[in-house]
């Protein structure tokens, strides 16, 4: 358990910080790739959480998938590629005070209600199997649903991007 | 290892990507603080599995990253459009609907 809990800080610093220069930095392409940073640290957490299906899921999706769309689209708006000082907006000052009071609510409620409860130490990993038979077993309706929403999603995009 | 150490890594990671959206003004950086919000609900949700030994929260959580790749691939070409037509994202600047 101990070990768990030096990666589970580690991770967790790293990711934090990543995350606090995705939203400051000047610089489009560097906030991108601080993004990577958080994202590898979410599929880390997920494997001392016991859920390795997702985590390599969140791997080959948001590192494979998104990112290189988030880079595409980084590129096909903007002509130069490098710091620039006009991506926040006037009132960026609001958004401290707003975040800061979410997250002292957030965690007062999560004090009062879990307090020290700890996970179970035994927790074995749950295997592709269950994962499946959970999806393909009372979660078809959305299953479904879910693949039409992709196929909407593909072809919208599509529509939207291309050129008349 | 506790429960709260899991949830207070996905609420701060939720108040920054709050923060991103309200402050940030080009549209790119935007969904990257969507992204963010959407990790943190992740990491609740497998949490939550853990705590209860169920695996209800897996197949959430990759609904969600499901429905988030649809997110951005539709979020992307809607900026593709904006910048197409008005030669800028920054989301300040689009004000036609302001009375």
């Amino acid at each position: 358990m101990i070990a768990q809990n030096i990666g589970f800080w580690i991770i967790a610093v790293l990711m934090i910080v990543a995350a606090l220069r995705v939203v400051t930095t000047n610089n489009v392409v560097h906030a991108a790739l601080w993004l990577v940073v958080v994202l590898a640290g979410a599929a880390g957490q997920y494997i001392l959480l016991a859920a390795e299906f997702v985590a390599i899921t969140q791997v080959l999706v948001y590192i494979g998938a998104v990112m290189v769309l988030f880079l595409f689209g980084t590129m096909l708006t903007r002509a130069r590629i490098g710091a620039e000082s006009d991506l926040n907006n006037s009132y960026k000052k609001l958004g401290i005070p707003v975040g800061l009071i979410m997250l002292v609510a957030m965690g007062l409620a999560l004090t009062r209600s879990f307090g020290a409860e700890k996970l179970p130490d035994s927790a074995k990993v749950v295997s592709t199997q269950e994962v499946s038979d959970q999806i393909f077993g009372p979660y078809l309706l959305p299953f479904w649903a879910l693949s039409f929403v992709l196929l909407a999603a593909v072809i919208g995009a599509i529509v939207l991007a291309r050129k008349d | 290892m506790y429960v709260n150490q899991f949830l207070f890594l996905a609420s701060v990671l939720f108040c920054i990507g709050v923060y991103g959206v309200i402050a940030r003004k080009n549209a790119v950086l935007i969904l990257m603080s969507i992204e963010l919000i959407l990790n943190s609900v992740n990491i609740n949700l497998l949490t939550f599995a853990l705590r209860n030994g169920s695996t209800d929260g897996h197949t959430f959580a990759l609904y969600i990253i499901a429905v988030a790749a649809a997110e951005v691939g539709v979020g992307l070409g809607l900026v593709l459009l904006v910048y197409r037509n008005k030669k800028t994202i920054s989301v300040d600047d689009l004000s036609e609907m302001r009375g």
